[in-house]
């Protein structure tokens, strides 16, 4: 029956149909959260602290308060609310009370007529402050009792240990070590922060804004604001780009906080130095491994400690702490296992959720390690990968079994089958084309000092919300005739951030009511909530949803048919084969029934559902044990790179990744997922960094944050397979997170492989390459 | 001050522009053209490209009196009404949207490269043309797919 509704209807599930807003994006007529405008607006600016950690003595706003064109200048003070929100802990300050814990906090907000009025009138503020040296050892915060404290509660956010048998006791024919670091990776959306506040008739407040969590946000904002949420209304704004950096409240509060004082409406558009400060990054790690083998390869044990910095204040901290420790083992059977993974508090600039997070940071560390496993062995990378690799049945080392497909080693044989790419581009005039080379255009080698590699990489992503968290996701669905024609609106709160999800839904709604016609209304929180565009589970929560709110439409509307049957004097008896195809009832047995314009007349269908995956449990605080995860997913990469060796400049000549996500429902969406996914993680391996020193960074711009450029990526090669999860919405399996994971390990192992050097940081840096660097990276700064 | 230049084919004269305004804030917030998009504010991302006199810039780098009696071309200004340029076609049609972003400034800037190019560009010179266009979101690899489409469907000098 499901081949034959799809074959029914184009546009559907396992197609790629256009996206509904892809014409407007295209001609610049697609509304983001920075290009709201309203008559009589004004614009908003943010006062931040120069401090990484001081103590506030005295704020003064009178000369900003003076400046013409101003119209209010809040602090603190002025929160009617709480006066701290936060996804986890509620521990931030909607503006800074009595002290400031990071470069970047927020003091105190303006709105002004012009935005320049309003940045010039925060330089007007006069803030004293007491400044004192920061805490930015990360390692020193998590284990040194008399390191200061962060906050009062002190600075360990989480500390999840994992033991499997008796890690301390095994011992192995070849141990390999290792100390890894993770540089501070920015999420680099493209549209900055910015929304709209309106002040509404009700006393409440309507909020345009560009997020990946309306209800997340509704919550925190109304607590601040000391409003039931039915009066702080929420519609998502366009969205440029998000991947982690939207979960956290930037200028929500700020914005609704100045509307309201002001009656007008407020517009906030961070610049981009400020987007730096403004939301919260990839958490930085320093990983220390020690993977204990036999002669042949196969593990023994795995000792791991893991250290998350997370900042000044806990975001996200809790669930990275959660991935790391859970998944630091990696995608490998492992019948010793003792990790610990802490997450702290420091005055560096807040982490939270990034693509990937606290698996990202643990895969290149465990990765690296395979590597190192491998040599000391004396076998080929991928083979070490294989004989230890988890398959269908296995248990991850919290003691939950895979109990779904998990086709690891196919994937790593069929990614080292890829044939080699071309030794190198040449001109027309046979010589190396500049672009090609490491240092391209700015001509620094035409081929000499030029060594290739070839790396590989394989990671393991949990998708949705693990840990006990009460996931779900809600839609609402309706079918009723439009001209006479049956017409489908699907309404949720689901963020769409570019991944495709408006097109998703569309497609899901057309396969399982075989309606062509079919309209995704604008997210906003009129509609129960579809939880976040994160934790690549929006496909599998807010898809399951949109399925789940056309089932029961279906229902009601094979109801209506067999009304429909009894009033034409066809007799009661409703086949029980029935199915909705081309805007018909139809029967396998029996054939056409009747048309939906014949069933439904002026009657709409609908229906509203809530989507839950199954459930999870906690991870036990001591051990880690417990079935924490919904679903696992897996991309391996192989990377293959050429060096310059004596200039360590590196230029990847070609990605590739093979994934398995259970089910294809949009292949040119799924095969962007792959492929910006692997950019990332090629990123982080060779570029991105947010340089901190002291507690302050030293790069917020495009300028000096560099991401990867169309000459910096590779052309790639992608393979997707489908093995079913017999416990997701159609098979699928989560697809965002899983590229950005093993793009990262395999990118460094190439270049290990072409000069020989041990590589245990990412970013890499040219005086790594080349052999220069000093003893601790760090101290480059 | 009163800044006065043709845009999309129109004339456009735009009163109280303060002069330390640039040529993005004037098109965004003073014309009703919020096409053009503001990323980096430093010319570092290309997400603003428009044509000034023929030649494509970084609005956020321009003043806006710098555009006095001259000629924009805007993302805007690419269709021929409801016909979309194979350019955008094209992008839709290859994955190359995502966020959409990095869209507007992409398609101004290969918008000039096909304007100077006959046939398909060579892969690296698609690279080359769009090397000043930062996206986040596809890994560039449809963008270059979308470019080559609207190639070989004739878009290029006319």
């Amino acid at each position: 029956m499901t081949t034959r509704l799809e074959s029914g209807v184009r546009g559907g599930i396992g197609d790629s149909p256009v996206r509904p807003d892809g014409n407007l994006k295209v001609t610049g007529e697609f509304a983001y959260s920075s290009d709201l405008w309203m008559d009589g607006m004004l614009w908003g600016a943010t006062l931040r602290s120069p401090h990484p950690r001081a103590r506030i003595t005295s704020v003064d706003l009178t000369e900003a308060v003076k400046l013409p064109g101003v119209h209010a200048v809040l602090t603190h003070e002025d929160v009617p609310g709480a006066r701290c929100y936060g996804l986890d802990h509620r521990d931030q300050p909607v503006l800074a009370i009595d002290r400031v814990r990071y470069q970047g906090e927020a003091i105190a907000i303006v709105a002004a007529d012009h935005p320049e009025t309003a940045r010039r009138a925060c330089e007007r503020i006069v803030v004293g402050y007491e400044v004192e040296e920061p805490v930015t050892d990360a390692r020193r915060a998590a284990l040194d009792p008399a390191c200061p404290k962060v906050h009062e509660s002190g600075n360990i956010v989480r500390h999840q240990p994992v033991r499997v048998g008796d890690a301390s006791a095994a011992t192995a024919d070849v141990v390999v070590t290792g100390e890894y670091e993770v540089g501070m990776q920015d999420q680099a959306f493209l549209g900055p922060e910015s929304g709209l506040a309106v002040p509404a008739e009700d006393g409440g407040v309507d909020l345009f804004v560009a997020t990946q969590w309306l209800h997340v946000d509704q919550e925190q904002i109304a607590a601040c604001l000391g409003l039931p949420a039915e009066r702080v209304r929420l519609t998502l704004a366009g969205v440029g780009g998000a991947f982690g950096a939207r979960e956290d409240l930037s200028m929500q509060i700020h914005a609704c906080l100045l509307a309201l004082r002001t009656g007008r409406p407020v517009k906030f558009v961070y610049g981009r130095e400020e987007s730096f400060f403004g939301h919260v990054h990839r958490h930085p790690a320093v990983l220390r491994y020690e993977h204990g083998a036999t002669s042949d390869g196969r593990l023994v044990y795995v000792r791991a400690e893991i250290i998350l910095d997370g900042g000044a204040y806990a975001s996200s901290t809790p669930a990275v702490v959660g991935n790391a420790a859970s998944l630091g083992a990696g995608p490998y059977n492992v019948p010793n296992v003792a990790i610990d993974a802490y997450g702290v508090y420091t005055n560096n600039p807040p982490c939270g959720a990034m693509r990937g997070f606290g698996a990202v940071q643990a895969c290149f560390a465990y990765e690296s390690q395979m590597d190192r496993l491998a040599e000391a062995c004396g076998l080929d990378p991928v083979e070490v990968r294989i004989r230890n690799a988890l398959s269908e049945g296995s248990t991850i080392a919290t003691g939950q079994v895979v109990d779904m497909p998990a086709p690891l080693t196919d994937l790593l044989e069929r990614v080292r089958a890829f044939p080699p790419p071309a030794a190198r581009i040449t001109g027309e005039d046979g010589r190396p084309d500049l672009l090609g080379l490491p240092g391209g255009v700015a001509n620094t080698t035409h081929g000499e000092g030029v060594v290739r590699g070839v790396g590989y990489g394989i990671g393991i992503k949990n998708i949705c919300y693990s840990e006990g968290f009460d996931d779900h996701s809600t839609a609402r669905v309706r079918l009723e005739l439009v001209g006479g024609e049956p017409a489908v609106l699907v309404h949720t709160a689901a963020a769409e951030v570019g991944q495709g999800l408006v097109t998703l839904q569309a497609q899901i709604a057309r396969t399982e009511l075989g309606v062509d016609r079919v309209t995704v209304a604008p997210a906003d929180t009129a509609v129960g909530s579809a939880g976040s565009s994160s934790a690549s589970r929006q496909s599998y929560m807010t898809g399951g949803a949109v399925r789940a709110a056309c089932a029961a439409v279906r229902a009601r509307v094979f109801a209506l048919a067999g009304r429909h049957l009894a009033a034409e004097g066809r007799g009661g008896r409703v086949p029980a084969d029935l199915a909705l195809a081309d805007g018909k009832v139809v029967s396998e047995s029996e054939g056409v029934i009747a048309t939906l314009a014949e069933i439904l007349h002026a009657e709409a269908v609908e229906e509203t559902r809530e989507f839950r995956h199954r459930p999870t449990r906690p991870m036990d605080p001591l051990t880690g044990q417990g079935d924490s995860h919904t679903q696992f997913a897996f991309c391996v990469h192989r990377a293959v790179v050429d060096v310059d060796v004596e200039l360590g400049l590196v230029k990847v000549v070609e990605l590739a990744a093979v994934q398995d996500v259970g089910r294809i429902l949009n292949p040119v969406a799924l095969r962007g997922q792959i492929l910006g996914g692997s950019a990332q993680g090629l990123g982080l391996a060779l570029m991105e960094e947010i340089q901190v020193r002291d507690g302050v960074i030293r790069n917020p711009s495009f300028t000096d944050y560099l991401i990867p450029t169309i000459l910096d990526m590779p052309p790639m090669r992608t393979q997707v397979l489908e093995h079913p999860d017999p416990h997701a919405p159609y098979g699928l399996r989560g697809a965002g997170e899983p590229p950005t994971l093993s793009s990262t390990p395999a990118v460094i192992a190439a270049v290990r492989a072409a000069t020989g050097r041990s590589l245990t940081r990412v970013p890499v840096r040219p005086e790594h390459i080349t052999g220069h660097a000093m003893d601790k990276p760090s101290d480059l700064g | 001050m009163r800044v006065t230049f043709t845009v999309n084919g129109e004339e456009r004269v735009v009163d109280d522009v303060w002069e330390g305004e640039s040529l993005l804030y004037v098109l965004r917030e003073r014309c009703g053209l919020p096409g053009s998009k503001n990323a980096c504010e430093q010319g570092e991302c290309g997400s603003c490209t428009v044509y000034l006199d023929g030649t494509p810039v970084c609005a956020c780098l321009v003043a806006a009196g710098q555009a006095e009696g001259g000629t924009v071309r805007t993302v805007e200004g690419l269709a021929e009404g409801h016909r979309l340029d194979p350019l955008q076609e094209a992008f839709v049609e290859c994955g190359a949207v995502q966020c959409g972003f990095c869209t507007p400034g992409l398609i101004v800037a290969a918008h000039d490269l096909l304007a100077r190019t006959d046939g398909v560009p060579a892969d690296t010179e698609i690279r080359e043309a769009l090397a000043g266009n930062l996206c986040r979101c596809t890994g560039y690899e449809q963008i270059i797919e979308a470019v080559r489409l609207a190639a070989g469907r004739g878009a290029g000098p006319s």
